[in-house]
């Protein structure tokens, strides 16, 4: 049967064939019109899809950001390559000889100078950091008066009449400047202008040292030294020139099998400080005892008076005499009178020419009795002109006050700060310095030790360098540049001299003028001791006023941000300052942790929260100096409280003070990246033991764990579930020397900059997110150990466990990715985002990442930190973390690394971009990659060569040697019996000392 | 046909007739939304607008919104999860399990049970996603082609595992309660009145007729689809504990998870069948299709899994003690006695101690402490989830790391809003679809030559519009020779 469908199928014509079996009938146009004016409704729907098409397209356009090639290339400039050029790190506090790592014209990071025979490739964390202040959108960016922008030849002008006609004194105040060239410069505006004194003084002032050593600071060389008695000096963290003096330090810290020796320090202090982590003996005492201890000591040192050899005083002493000239003692008391003393000391000792080299240093020109005349002048209507060089005497100095009521009576006041500070907004003129990363300048740091340091970019704002102003304004028109130049003729008499001398940034040489005495002659011993053996013992609480690692006294590196995040070695605070007091006032006086307290001394009073502080000496409390700056920018603002003001100012500056103590009711969180604070005798974690132990037998300090198998016990690796990897070519592996360690935070900041870590900001930091690759775990010793378990019980010790000692022995340990060979990241990443390297790394490929975070919870060493926000976009982190923000501040960014997007993990990479170049520039070459020219950031800022990294393939790489040297005897395994095999090596600590970390064997 | 005896108690009480099953159950669907049920829906959706809220805080701003920190990468967000996927257990055990088991009773609570274990399901599967710092590219777990060269899914990752486990899971399940709807769509659009309900409830129930050889396979898929989720009920949970029995962490590394988070799914799925079925059974007046014996029979089954758990909690702490590591140790040590103390004695007191009151016959008939108890279970059961993940990981290998987790206004809010989220689909549900299950319930029936499966004339001349049907409705099963 067949139905039709129509009467056409019926017919079967062919028209109808034609089109039977066709899938679409032929369309016929609805509108044949030969009119061109008319449209088609086909046309019209073409045309309208089309333009909504392209409207639609382009307004989805992506922005367009524009990369233009150079038109004319320079010659030194390659894209993509980067160009080191050798400087000068020296902002009034420590000097540091560095590279500038410069990209595109951009100086991006600071590496240490390896030329340099003061730092010797050691770079501080300020000093890493302080590329970041280059960038710095707080600077001023052009010349002002009265806080208005003006022409550069305005403010010229005005300043070159008003100063024509000044009566009375002309001041500039500065830090110590150890700048041949910046002297000679002053000494011709004071030519020009007669009536010009110079006045120098140092936020942490070391004018007693100045007064006892004739004006220098003694040449300390601590390399030499086989016992070290500190006075409060924080010689590894802060105090005169840490970098040089870390280097120092750990030439007689490292052992090995064949150099089973070590110095011994000894630390007399009143807050925890850096150096005091690292002491082999260490004693809180009060600051008013400083004075006491350096009398004892100088009495059984020199006057022979036997102090009592079970004290730990009379141990020092003890160990002193007997080392003799390689024994140094130090202090970092501004007290003259402990000063003397501790010079007499040195003298008796012996020591010159050992441990006080002949040549002295410079860093410290300060003196606090000329800078409180010029406050009183200033006051007294005596000042006709006040020039600040790099100063901010209203902010940092404890006369800040009287300084502030001081320029408003001087008739001219100028400000060559960087930035409209605390000092400079009250002046009438500023004529900004340029950033040292964009000037000229020569240094001498110690006598016969020259620097230089050259400009790496163009100065970004209207700014001039400011002794190119005071020549200016003293009627010399020459650029710094000549000025300089001219000035070396002597010491690089030919171009080639010169070129070499910008080339390497370092020669011998002396360019500085001799140092001036100072206003106020030293004490005959005998005198100082009277004084001090006469003085009152205040009662009440003591306050010691200290500085930090990050931030200095002088306050001048508020506004960055990767120095407040710098967690404090010690106390692991960031972002903010605090008042550190021991457990047993806390308890006694009910405080808690974060409880905000009300300081009060000289009748002015402070509110810091509490921060409770094992080492800390009873009866006393520190807070840190160099915080709450109210116009340093804005991420450096209201951070913390100025402490200056609490400082002792009736008997020179005394950075100590009794103080009143009240509870406000208030609380405020403080941050810290570490919470916990002991070890809970965890000895896989870290380790140590004596040198007792050591010189017995090396092979016993460690204590390698073993797992229990069928076979008997047997090494964790020798049981895994794994297939081995190969490595052909490279194994990339770290080695850190537990013993050269001194947690001073460098490498923190190194890899901060190098691998574009965003920072956070406070209240994150309080969230536990910091995200830093890199970070100094430190632990506290307990007086509980896990041999009490018997005896109070298991919870009982436990929880005692987690408070430590009153006085705690101190190990700082070094953690980054472990870049385990049998990760527990890898397996876990359901995406494969967390792979394996042929070359032993664990790779992460932030592309590839979705952010489930399972491979953070499940890495044993927890150094995976995860993008929680959109640190470069989300405004709340506008401020904080202004170099992945700002267009300024992006110019920082290490072009060779990714700035990860939210969302995803993070970790450290074993600095891989630097891998990949050395390996790319050894084949380019034709060779393979040479062991020391592949360092990651942390290795490469360490001042104590704690870090040693290499290819462990290489049997004859440092490392490679080191770890053969090392097996058995100090080197371990962070968490050895989980077997994930790391690719870093720890060596067992060694502490020249009785270990206070785990209980005693057989006690 | 199986034969019922007229000794055993009735499984539905109150003499129902077969009209009358149909009748108590479509009258839920068919009368207007009365206003219980739309106060329920208005709180329900409160909640939900409080999870695009959170979700939108989330997805726009990231996982910094929430609590955790680089210590405590999972907090709540997992803990949710787990807590949901327990949930869902109880579903596909109830239908597929005692229906392998000719567990009779179970026709009056798999509908509802099911329909949970869905809609916990899709809550537990909101987490993985949500958690993901960049959720967009969720799609990446699965082992798509793609363009990306030689990248593939990590197949070592237990976080795949979970992946195809929930998704088969959810599939299954979703598949096994459809099939069951069916024939209980074509009774409702049987009696739908209005063109829309029409069209829906026909285009639900697939054209299903009812007949003799659609009712077989009906049975056969059944038991098929039951054989099918007997094992995923094993292996979900079993999955998801490899999440962290596979891991180093102390307190997660641990061989007894799989039957140990089993356990506790069942046990938090039961409890959260029984709240669920309680509030039902008042609110929809069931109270002769879900009896004091079904409470109390769920309770045993729920006090027996308690126990379980309870035994597991013992032997990991035996474990620890036994194996002598020393950061396995400090991880109960920690969990008992550590700043997250109260998490951990909340969760024994829920989970332990409480459901060993349900050996006291009077607390297992009480309707009032049995929902009490239930409730307890479901909190005991989120901090037994809480306590492994975050107990575990706060303090885990490097004392430097120890941290704490306090959550966020928005973990908080993504909790609730998944509660409002599920009781939105639970509460339309109920609602909407036949909350139990009309087929299965009426061969169930306990007849007598009075109270028979027979057609009422007078009933029927009410329903005279009906589309003509030859003695029972189309979806009642053919049980006219139920007397043999």
């Amino acid at each position: 049967m067949k139905y039709w469908k129509g009467i056409e199928e019926l017919d079967n014509t062919p028209e109808f064939m034609q089109s039977a079996f066709a899938e679409f009938m032929p369309v016929k146009e609805s509108h044949e019109s030969k009119d061109a004016t008319s449209a088609p409704r086909r046309d019209f729907l073409k045309l309208m899809g089309f333009g909504v098409a392209a409207a639609t397209l382009a307004s989805c356009e992506t922005p367009v950001r524009k990369a233009i090639p150079y038109l004319n290339k320079p010659e030194e400039i390659d894209p993509t390559i980067a160009n080191y050029y050798a400087s000068t790190y020296f902002t009034g506090a420590d000097y540091n000889s560095v590279l500038v790592k410069s990209r595109e014209g951009r100086p991006i990071k600071l590496e240490g100078n390896p030329e340099s025979p003061i730092t010797k490739g050691g770079l501080s964390a300020r000093a890493q950091a302080a590329v970041l202040s280059l960038y710095d959108g707080g600077r001023l960016q052009h010349f002002a008066i009265k806080g208005q922008k003006a022409e550069v030849s305005q403010v010229d002008q005005e300043i070159r009449t008003k100063l024509a006609s000044t009566t009375g004194r002309i001041a500039i105040v500065s830090p110590t400047i150890i700048s041949p060239s910046t002297k000679k410069a002053i000494a011709e505006f004071a030519s020009r202008y007669p009536n010009t004194t110079h006045v120098m003084y140092d936020a942490q002032s070391a004018s007693a040292l100045l007064q006892a050593n004739g004006g220098v600071v003694p040449g300390y060389d601590f390399s030499k030294a086989t016992v070290i008695v500190s006075l409060g000096a924080d010689f590894l963290g802060t105090w005169i020139s840490p970098v040089e003096y870390a280097k120092q330090y750990v030439v007689n810290r490292k052992v090995n099998t064949n150099k089973r020796t070590m110095s011994r320090h000894f630390q007399f202090e009143t807050n925890m400080s850096l150096t005091g982590t690292n002491a082999d003996v260490r004693v809180p005492v009060k600051p008013s005892e400083m004075g006491a201890t350096a009398l004892a000591l100088y009495n059984a040192v020199v006057g022979g008076a036997g102090a009592d050899p079970k004290t730990k005083l009379g141990m020092a002493a003890a160990e002193l005499k007997a080392a003799g000239a390689t024994g140094l003692v130090v202090s970092g008391s501004n007290d003259p009178a402990v000063q003397t003393l501790v010079t007499a000391i040195n003298q008796s000792l012996g020591n010159a020419g050992t441990t006080i080299g002949t040549a002295a240093s410079n860093v410290r020109q300060g003196d606090d009795a000329r800078m409180a005349a010029l406050v009183n002048d200033m006051n007294n209507g005596a000042v006709g002109a006040v020039i600040f060089y790099n100063a901010n005497p209203v902010y940092n100095h404890p006369l800040g006050d009287k300084v502030k009521s001081g320029i408003a009576k001087v008739p001219l006041t100028i400000s060559l700060n960087d930035r409209l500070d605390e000092t400079g907004s009250l002046c009438q003129y500023a004529a900004p310095d340029n950033h040292w990363l964009e000037s000229w300048n020569d240094f001498e740091p110690k006598a016969g030790y020259l620097s230089l340091s050259q400009p790496v970019i163009t100065p970004i704002f209207t700014t001039r360098q400011a002794q190119e102003s005071l020549l200016k304004w003293a009627g010399n028109n020459t650029s710094y540049y000549k000025y300089l130049r001219a000035n070396w003729r002597g010491i690089t008499p030919t171009d080639a001299a010169w070129d070499k001398a910008v080339h390497d940034g370092v020669l011998m040489g002396t360019a500085l003028p001799a140092a001036q005495a100072p206003a106020t002659p030293a004490m005959s011993p005998a005198a100082a001791a009277s004084q001090l053996s006469g003085a009152a013992k205040p009662s009440g609480v003591e306050l010691a006023l200290y500085e930090k690692v990050g931030i200095s006294a002088a306050g001048s590196e508020a506004n960055n941000p990767f120095l407040q995040e710098l967690p404090d070695p010690v106390s692991k605070a960031t972002w903010g300052n605090y008042v550190a007091v021991p457990r047993k006032m806390a308890i006694e006086q009910k405080w808690e942790q974060n409880d905000v307290l009300k300081i009060t001394a000289n009748g002015r009073s402070i509110e810091l929260p509490v921060l409770i502080q094992p080492g800390q000496a009873n009866g006393t409390v520190s807070i840190a100096l160099g915080y709450g700056r109210t116009l340093a920018g804005k991420a450096g603002d209201k951070v913390g409280e100025n402490a200056a003001v609490l400082a002792m100012t009736n008997n020179g500056i005394q950075y100590m003070n009794v103080v009143t103590l009240a509870k406000t009711g208030a609380t405020s969180p403080i941050a810290q990246t570490q919470t916990h604070q002991t070890l809970m005798d965890r000895r896989p974690v870290v380790q140590e033991n004596t040198l007792a132990k050591y010189k017995e037998n090396p092979k016993e300090v460690t204590e390698y764990e073993k797992i229990s198998t069928p076979d008997g016990l047997e090494a964790p690796n020798k049981v895994s579930l794994w297939q081995d990897y190969q490595y052909n070519n490279h194994h990339w592996g770290m080695a850190i020397d537990l013993n050269s360690c001194i947690g001073c935070g460098s490498c923190v900041i190194g890899c901060q900059t190098e691998n574009n870590v965003a920072v956070v900001g406070k209240q994150q930091v309080i969230n536990r997110r910091e995200m830093h690759w890199m970070r100094i775990d430190r632990y506290y010793s307990s007086d509980t150990h896990k041999d009490s378990f018997e005896t109070k019980g298991k919870l009982d010790t436990y929880a005692a466990m987690e408070d430590p000692s009153e006085n705690p022995q101190v190990i700082h340990q070094p953690m980054m990715c472990q870049q385990c060979n049998h990760a527990p990241c890898e397996t876990v990443c359901p995406v494969l985002a967390t792979t394996h390297s042929s070359e032993g790394l664990n790779q992460m490929t932030y592309n590839r990442c979705i952010g489930t975070r399972y491979c953070a919870n499940n890495c044993p060493y927890k150094v995976r930190r995860f993008n929680w926000f959109s640190y470069y976009s989300n405004e709340k982190f506008e401020i904080v973390n202004g170099h992945m923000f700002t267009d300024l501040g992006r110019m920082v960014l290490n072009p060779d690394v990714t700035v990860r997007a939210r969302g995803v993990m993070e970790k450290c990479s074993f600095c891989v971009q630097r891998i990949q170049l050395g390996k790319l520039e050894a084949k380019k070459q034709k060779r393979r990659p040479k062991d020391g020219e592949i360092v990651t950031a942390c290795a490469q800022s360490c001042p104590t060569e704690a870090i040693v990294f290499g290819d462990m393939k290489d049997p004859n790489s440092r490392i490679s040697q080191l770890l053969r040297r090392e097996d058995g005897e100090r080197a371990f395994h962070s968490l050895d019996s989980i077997n994930v095999q790391p690719n870093v090596t720890y060596l067992t600590k060694i502490r020249n000392a009785e270990s206070e970390f785990f209980a005693k064997e057989n006690a | 046909m199986q034969h019922v005896s007229s000794l055993r108690e009735p499984l539905v009480t109150g003499g129902k007739t077969l009209h009358d099953v149909t009748q108590d159950i479509c009258y839920q669907v068919e009368a207007k939304p009365n206003l219980r049920w739309m106060a329920a829906l208005s709180v329900a959706l409160f909640f939900l607008g409080v999870f695009f809220y959170s979700v939108y805080r989330t997805v726009w701003y990231g996982i910094g919104e929430w609590g955790l920190n680089k210590t405590v990468n999972w907090a709540w967000d997992i803990t949710n999860f787990v807590w949901w996927v327990g949930i869902g257990h109880a579903g596909t055990l109830i239908s597929a399990v005692l229906l392998l088991f000719r567990q009779k009773w179970r026709s009056s609570i798999n509908r509802a049970a099911e329909a949970m274990t869905i809609f916990a399901v899709i809550c537990a599967a909101m987490f993985p996603v949500l958690h993901m710092g960049r959720p967009w590219l969720a799609f990446w777990v699965f082992p798509l082609q793609n363009t990306f060269g030689s990248l593939w899914a990590n197949f070592n990752s237990p976080l795949l595992w979970d992946v195809f486990a929930i998704s088969t899971y959810f599939t299954v399940s979703l598949v096994f309660w459809y099939i069951g709807l069916i024939p209980d769509f074509a009774s409702i659009r049987d009696r739908a009145k209005g063109p829309i309900a029409r069209f829906s409830y026909s285009m639900l129930s697939f054209g299903w007729k009812g007949s003799a050889k659609a009712w077989s396979r009906y049975e056969t898929v059944s038991l098929i689809l039951a054989g099918v989720s007997t094992p995923l009920v094993l292996s979900v949970h079993t999955i998801v504990s490899m999440d962290f029995a596979t891991s180093v962490v102390p307190g997660w590394h641990t061989t007894i998870f799989p039957p140990y988070f089993v356990a506790g799914a069942i046990f938090s799925g039961f409890a959260m069948v029984l709240t669920l079925m309680l509030i039902t059974r008042v609110v929809f007046r069931l109270e002769d299709y879900i009896t004091l014996e079904h409470i109390a029979l769920m309770n045993k089954i729920m006090m027996v899994t308690g126990s379980i758990v309870g035994v597991a909690y013992i032997t990991e702490f035996f474990i620890a003690w036994y194996s002598q590591v020393e950061f396995e140790g400090y991880a109960f040590i920690n969990r008992a006695t550590g700043p997250y103390w109260w998490a951990y004695w909340s969760m024994m007191t829920c989970n332990v101690i409480t459901p060993q009151l349900v050996w006291l016959r009077r607390v297992r008939y009480s309707i009032g402490l049995t929902f009490v108890l239930s409730i307890i279970v479901n909190i005991g059961m989120w901090f037994e989830r809480f306590v492994i993940i975050v107990t575990s990981l706060h303090r885990d290998y490097l004392p430097s790391s120890w941290a704490m987790f306090s959550p966020s206004i928005i973990d908080i809010g993504l909790y609730l809003g998944t509660l409002g989220l599920f009781f939105t689909l639970f509460l339309l549900f109920a609602k909407f679809f036949p909350v139990i299950n009309m087929a299965e319930v009426k061969t169930i029936l306990k007849y007598t030559g009075d109270n028979g499966p027979t057609y009422n004339p007078k009933a029927h001349a009410a329903h005279a519009h009906h589309p003509a049907t030859h003695g029972a409705p189309a979806s009642a099963p053919v049980t006219h020779n139920q007397h043999d």
